[in-house]
């Protein structure tokens, strides 16, 4: 096939994609909540000047909603709308982040195993299996005790726990589509182990590990959430969770300073809902035997 | 067959054990900083203290020699000691695994009624408004951060309304008078974070509970039923619900972990004085010992639950049996 046609039938595949999650109730309300996210994280900075986040910039403290701050300010009297912001940077690179580190590891492990079989697979699926078995939260609490507290250490941390979900859906795809005549007929005229799970498996088991990734997103930012909120976060950087951590720790729910600590939680739970729902959709859309649920 | 399956599930549980038993011994010893190094960094330890530490954990001694040290003192209970506490791990932890149980129970129990009620609800009014709204609680619960949830009731029911406690597990004095008095200041103590627990737990269930159910009732055995002239509500009884029953057993026992890291967050929030406050606690101060004493009592926990969900399984399902 030549490599036009090919374009052109990806090009299709693309277009019934977008067609499909545009008439998906699910999926459409899911992109639309990230979208509003993803443009609030990167023009923040121009609706509210992150200048007010500086130290000492402002000394009202704890004040609630007003014309000049619309959602009040928080213990340090900084603006909780442009800390909002900001947060969502941290928060959502830190999900992408982790949802990368993962999804690579995942896949790397579970195409190998379901390709190589007997030996190899028998090992990585036991290292799959410990790792499923040892609960993922303590265990990311832990490492991020151990390690320190740093953005990139918290990244890893999730990252390497998160995988062994992926690992093994994608090795199930991988050990029936390598049965499948063409990988066959590539392996007979010569091409190499590599060159036929990058080549010819990975592209089958895409649809899989994209569904999926999407759901390892919305478990890599609850994580971050939860680290940070038990004090394993970065103090330099503050995502969501910390926000909530310092909400915490300054008594904001004793005092009544509703306008801190549900934002932050609010927009935890509707990227979350927004990965939910797009996991779901996309796992509907691309596996059609779902269709009928 | 049962035998066989039950001696093979009991082998490979040991092993894991025996597993994470190595890899939380070599967990923490990548830290940056050894026993030795923790005692040292304090001015004022004395030649006698740094002497006892090497002993205590035979830091002279070659890797392997430590790593049986480690293994007998293991098996004779022996943890090592609190850094902030200065008292043995065990005793650290003792005290604090019945409130987390109680905690942990009652939330259980709640939550799988619940669970399984809204599940079947759910699943028989499939497409209906009802099926929707269990299905978005279930998907917000789910996606909730439970501290946040914790933090939520406190600032309503404890703050503003002012109905129950904002944390602790009983009220300073009472626990002198014993008694009736004692058992229900620990039960108002408990609602909140009950109910904060038990809302983290139920709508994994009520999701499981509706999609397998949703499953069994497409089999042929529930055509032929309904063929036969049962009435909805029997064959929903006697035919459908026994076996969506099956999954749920596994799971509870996958769910351990994840209710565990829950109860981290919900202990801080509310105080409660359990295992998962000794967590937050040993994390802040970076109290390895405890932590990984913590950690090896959490992991064997889910590998045991997992064994014993594998071993009713066969008791539940004879097809599981006769694969061993």
């Amino acid at each position: 096939m030549s490599r036009s046609a090919k374009s052109a039938i990806r090009k299709r595949k693309f277009k019934d994609f977008c067609s499909s999650v545009y008439h998906n109730k699910m999926a459409f309300t899911g992109t639309i909540i990230l979208t509003v996210f993803v443009l609030a994280a990167v023009f923040g900075p121009i609706l509210v000047p992150f200048s007010t986040l500086d130290f000492g910039a402002n000394d009202e403290m704890m004040q609630p909603p007003s014309a000049e701050h619309f959602l009040g300010t928080d213990d340090m009297g900084r603006d909780v709308l442009a800390y909002l912001m900001s947060g969502a940077r941290i928060s959502m690179l830190c999900g992408f982040m982790a949802t990368l580190i993962s999804m690579v590891l995942g896949t790397a492990i579970g195409i190998a195993a379901g390709y190589f079989g007997k030996g190899t697979d028998n090992i990585l699926m036991r290292f799959t299996d410990f790792f499923l078995v040892i609960p993922w939260l303590p265990l990311c609490m832990v490492l991020a005790a151990i390690l320190g507290t740093s953005i990139w250490n918290i990244i890893f941390v999730i990252g390497i726990t998160s995988w062994p979900g992926t690992a093994r859906v994608v090795r199930a795809q991988t050990l029936s589509i390598r049965e499948r005549p063409f990988v066959e007929r590539t392996v007979s005229i010569g091409a190499g182990s590599f060159h036929t799970m990058i080549k010819h498996i990975m592209p089958n088991v895409f649809p899989l590990i994209f569904a999926n990734t999407v759901l390892v997103a919305a478990v890599a930012i609850t994580s971050e959430t939860t680290l940070s909120f038990l004090g394993l976060g970065d103090t330099t950087r503050a995502s969501w969770g910390m926000m909530l951590h310092y909400a915490f720790e300054s008594g904001a729910a004793s005092v009544g300073a509703w306008w801190y600590y549900i934002p932050p939680g609010l927009c935890v739970v509707l990227v979350i809902l927004a990965f939910t729902l797009m996991g779901y959709a996309f796992d509907e859309i691309m596996n059609p035997k779902l269709k009928e649920r | 067959m049962r035998a066989k399956y039950i001696i093979k599930k009991s082998i490979y549980a040991l092993i894991t054990i025996f597993l994470i038993i190595i890899f939380n011994y070599f967990l923490f010893r990548v830290i940056p900083g050894d026993p030795l190094s923790m005692v040292m960094r304090n001015p004022k330890a004395t030649e006698e203290a740094v002497q006892k530490t090497i002993e205590m954990y035979g830091l002279d001694k070659s890797w392997y020699e430590q790593f049986f040290i480690y293994l007998k003192d293991l098996f004779h209970g022996d943890l090592g000691m609190s850094f902030e506490f200065k008292r043995p791990v065990m005793e650290v932890i003792g005290p604090k695994v019945l409130p987390t149980v109680i905690l942990f129970g009652v939330s259980e129990i709640l939550a799988i009624i619940f669970g399984i009620f809204m599940g079947i609800v759910s699943a028989w009014k499939r497409g209906t408004k009802l099926d929707v709204t269990i299905l978005s609680v279930s998907l917000f619960t789910y996606s909730m951060p439970v501290f946040w949830l914790g933090m939520i009731l406190v600032a309503v029911f404890a703050v503003n309304l002012g109905w129950f406690p904002t944390g602790g597990i009983t009220s300073p004095g009472v626990a002198i008078m014993g008694g009736w008095a004692h058992v229900s200041d620990i039960i108002w103590h408990g609602v909140l974070p009950v109910i904060t627990m038990a809302v983290l737990i139920v709508g994994e269930y009520a999701l499981t509970m509706r999609n397998t159910l949703i499953d069994v009732l497409g089999e042929d055995y529930i055509t032929t039923a309904k063929a036969k002239g049962f009435s909805e509500r029997y064959i929903l009884r006697k035919h459908a619900f026994p076996n969506a029953m099956l999954p749920m057993v596994t799971i509870i026992a996958i769910n351990l972990g994840f209710v565990i890291g829950g109860a981290v967050q919900i202990e801080t929030v509310f105080s409660w004085p359990g295992l998962g406050n000794l967590m937050y606690d040993a994390l802040g101060a970076r109290d390895y010992p405890v932590l990984q004493g913590l950690f090896l009592l959490i992991t064997i926990c889910v590998v045991l639950a997992n064994y014993i969900a594998d071993i009713s399984y066969s008791y539940i399902d004879p097809r599981v049996k006769n694969e061993a």
